[in-house]
């Protein structure tokens, strides 16, 4: 059985001054505010064992979160196709693609940026971030990832946007769902789904990108000469894009993703929410003007569903505070308009902390001395003077609430973890040097009773031009050095090459006279330093002989 | 759960669960995810009719596949031998000595031939080819038979003291004790000169009769000098290395009733290219030295 957390307060809607007759059947109220019969896909008459998804038809919101809405859509859109094809000149040999993920070659390139596999450790700093990040924006401003910049909330946007071009906003989109089958509404469909495939494919596709050059990778997918493992790629992200975007939906978000759970968890009575802020609003009534002008003490809320119909999620925000809810704030906007068109103050719906609603509710309550549980009475006159304004003692949200112990901590932890990988960047090697004694054996007695130690030494050059290096030893008298397997000369050093951008391992041979051993286990440091380059590493080492050596 | 609790402001029934107060509501599932639950149902049938699935006393049911993970490991096993055949073909045409001269070829044979030890030779030689008491130690530079690429080839292939190849490397050390071609005595003061000659502690007044005795019996197998003639296998007594160990005890069991190490010979049980890389990887441990220009 599938079971949902109760999440925040949900609170029964004033209804004391409704009609029961007078809700349906009305189209416009007195005041040229447009009415929509939308109601809440989880209210509680529509709640049965297994639920059929019912489908939602957010109707177009304008204002300013949309327009921010689109903005953002348009930047992380852009970002996420255009970046594979994006150039970056590292000089011969290396891949000019500017964002890369080279997994065949173990490298991951970001512009002027080349991490190496044993610096992965700047991923997981950054997970760290991330991770900091969302404490950071969730006790701010709560579910923003979900409501902005959630892959989810884009792409379906995006998919709305599709739909509303070919099927028509949302009553027009009622009607075609209830319009027999005919051609126009086939070929509305049909360039519906075309186009809907066509950006699934455009998402997957762009994945691959990242993986590989893109310019070849194009050229190698549109003439079957891609690998496998690409198209497979494309197939499976084509259908997620396709079935999430077109199909889920708000499911995804309400019983597929462990985000708004765990989000819910971070909301404190400081975070913003997408509020209505029902101690002006209520009582509602969809005859406002004409109640007001009879004396009746009546909210703001027009009741015309305006929040309910654009809302992606198929919610009704005046049910309170809901784990549904992924706070994009269209129904501020919706909102906004209607109270705007009304001439009372915007904010009706509006981003506000727990903490200021509840200041708020006290405020406009008339029962001392707090409201009850479950149904507050709420008088209009007292949060309005004599003007009609609301009073100053109202209680806005403003940036202050940003500002508080918990959120610098978060922003201060966010920003030393951002400097110190700045830092470990900044001043990172470009050569690294990895000492690997052998182990079996430990070392070897020679004819002549000198004895030998094998290491492998693995050198990371971590620059574009080839390299050659002088291996050399300090702390072990008569030591000499040889490559195994070589024809090459024992000597006091070695010469290795090593090419641009590559780790090589060599198999070194180390050699010690009997008598100028001393100890059974002496330390030593071999030094590699870079001819021609002021580049050098000290890796420490030991060298090891019988038991009954030195003595 | 006897009475239903529903919950006041939802109006939802709750599962009765409560966690520091916060209850749990039994919230409807939606209806693609119950069609999830029946689409993996009947995947798993799909699976059981197509793969080996249900055990059985025996084996198992076979599936209409008929694929089992032994039967992939053939596949990609002989995939893999398939892929090689190339590189070996050329390991076969390739003279010993220029093998190393092909980089390419030469990691194969170097990787191979590790391989190959690892599976045919570490029971003896040691995984790390250290050796041990009588299994010579291959890091080092003492050869009995000879350290040269052709000489250590020969030696993998045809063994030593093999019952069976007639190419093997074969020679016997005379039990000079156990025959009574030596007394003790004399037995002793050979295993002075030996410490002598190796370079360790060794008693002064028994070296003069055993630098004779040793001129007498043991110098035409192990040279004049005491570093051993390779055509016979007989190891340089005159270096840091014995096989049986130096100890005055050892050397004197070891001209009592000499040991003599056996190996296989692994021609005919490897291939030629298998042995060419395990001798160009024993060659490469440390030890190797050049062929001696004729």
């Amino acid at each position: 059985m599938c079971t949902a957390l109760a999440v925040g307060k949900k609170r029964k809607p004033n209804r004391i001054m409704l009609a029961k007759d007078d809700r349906k059947g009305i189209e416009t109220t007195e005041l040229q505010v447009e009415s929509f019969d939308a109601e809440a896909v989880n209210s509680k008459q529509n709640r049965v064992l297994y639920e059929a998804r019912k489908k939602i038809h957010p109707k177009r919101a304008t204002g300013w979160f949309r327009g921010l809405k689109w903005w953002i859509m348009a930047v992380t859109l852009g970002i996420y196709y255009l970046t594979p094809w994006l150039r970056w000149d590292r000089g011969p040999g290396a891949p000019d693609q500017a964002v890369l993920v080279d997994l065949a070659n173990r490298r991951f390139y970001f512009f002027f940026i080349e991490i190496w596999p044993h610096e992965f450790f700047f991923v997981a700093g950054l997970l760290v971030m991330a991770g900091i990040g969302l404490f950071l924006v969730t006790s701010t401003l709560g579910r923003a990832w979900c409501g902005y910049t959630c892959p989810q909330t884009v792409w379906v946007d995006l998919y709305l946007v599709v739909e509303r071009y070919f099927e028509g906003d949302r009553n027009a989109r009622i009607k075609l769902d209830a319009a027999p089958w005919g051609m126009s509404k086939f070929a509305k469909r049909f360039f519906k789904h075309v186009v809907w495939l066509l950006i699934g494919f455009a998402t997957g596709g762009a994945w691959i990108f990242y993986f590989a050059d893109a310019p070849t990778l194009f050229a190698e997918f549109f003439t079957g000469q891609a690998a496998i493992v690409a198209y497979a790629t494309v197939a499976v992200l084509t259908a997620t894009t396709y079935v999430f975007g077109g199909f889920m939906r708000e499911q995804v978000c309400t019983y597929m993703c462990p985000w708004p759970r765990i989000q819910a968890a971070m909301l404190d009575e400081h975070s913003l929410t997408v509020t209505y802020n029902d101690w002006r609003g209520e009582p509602r009534d969809r005859h406002a003007k004409r109640m007001r002008a009879a004396g009746e003490n009546i909210g703001d809320c027009v009741d015309c569903n305006a929040c309910v119909a654009v809302c992606p999620m198929g919610i009704d925000i005046r049910d309170g505070q809901q784990m549904e809810c992924i706070t994009c704030a269209l129904c501020i906007d919706a909102c906004d308009g209607v109270m705007s068109k009304l001439g009372l103050e915007k904010g009706l719906i509006a981003y506000a902390t727990l903490e200021e609603y509840e200041a708020n509710v006290q405020l406009a309550s008339n029962v001392a001395p707090a409201r009850s549980e479950t149904d507050p009475a709420f008088d209009p006159s007292r949060i309005r003077g004599k003007d009609g304004r609301l009073i100053t003692e109202v209680r806005a949200t403003s940036w202050r609430s940003l500002v508080r112990p918990r959120t610098l901590l978060y922003l201060l932890i966010y920003g030393l973890i951002g400097m110190a990988l700045l830092w470990s960047l900044a001043v990172r090697d470009t050569l690294k040097v990895n000492v690997l004694p052998d182990r079996n054996p430990v070392f070897t007695v020679l004819s002549n009773g000198a004895v030998r130690n094998g290491y492998e030494i693995k050198i990371l050059n971590m620059t574009g031009r080839d390299r050659s290096f002088l291996l050399t030893t300090t702390g072990l008298p008569g030591a000499t050095l040889k490559l195994s397997g070589s024809q090459s000369l024992e000597g006091r050093s070695l010469k290795i090459d090593v090419p641009a951008d590559k780790l090589l391992a060599n198999r070194i041979f180390v050699r010690v006279p009997k008598d100028r051993i001393a100890r059974q286990e002496t330390g030593f440091n071999f030094n590699i330093l870079t001819i021609g380059e002021d580049d050098k590493v000290v890796a420490a080492a030991r060298f090891e002989a019988p038991q009954d050596y030195g003595k | 759960m006897s009475e239903k609790e529903i919950d006041e402001s939802s109006g939802i029934e709750t599962t009765g669960h409560e966690w520091d107060g916060i209850k749990e509501l039994n919230n409807p599932l939606p209806r693609w995810w119950l069609w999830t639950f029946y689409a993996s149902i009947l995947f798993s049938l799909g699976y059981i009719i197509y793969y080996p699935a249900i055990p059985l006393l025996e084996a198992s049911t076979m599936g209409i596949s008929g694929s089992t993970n032994r039967g992939e490991l053939a596949v990609e096993m002989q995939a893999v031998e398939s892929a090689r055949q190339v590189t070996v073909q050329k390991l076969d045409a390739t003279e010993l000595e220029d093998i190393s001269a092909d980089a390419q070829l030469g990691r194969f044979a170097m990787a191979g031939g590790a391989s190959l030890f690892k599976v045919h030779c570490s029971q003896c030689h040691g995984s790390g080819a250290a050796g041990s008491a009588g299994y010579p130690n291959l890091n080092d530079d003492d050869w009995l038979w000879g350290g040269d690429l052709a000489a250590i080839y020969t030696t993998i292939k045809h063994g030593v003291r093999n019952d069976v190849d007639e190419d093997t490397r074969d020679s016997l050390m005379p039990s000079f004790g156990a025959d009574e071609l030596l007394d003790p005595d004399e037995i002793s003061n050979i295993v002075e000169y030996v410490l002598q000659l190796s370079g360790r502690e060794f008693d002064a007044e028994r070296v003069a009769d055993g630098r004779a005795l040793f001129a007498d019996n043991c110098s035409s197998c192990h040279g004049a000098d005491g570093k051993g003639i390779r055509e016979f296998g007989a190891p340089n007594i005159a270096d840091s290395i014995a096989l049986y160990g130096a100890e005055r005890a050892q050397l004197k069991t070891q001209i009592y009733r000499p040991k003599h190490g056996v190996m296989p010979s692994w021609n005919g049980r490897l291939t030629d290219a298998g042995i060419k890389q395990l001798a160009i990887y024993v060659h490469g441990l440390g030890g190797g030295e050049k062929a001696k220009a004729e």
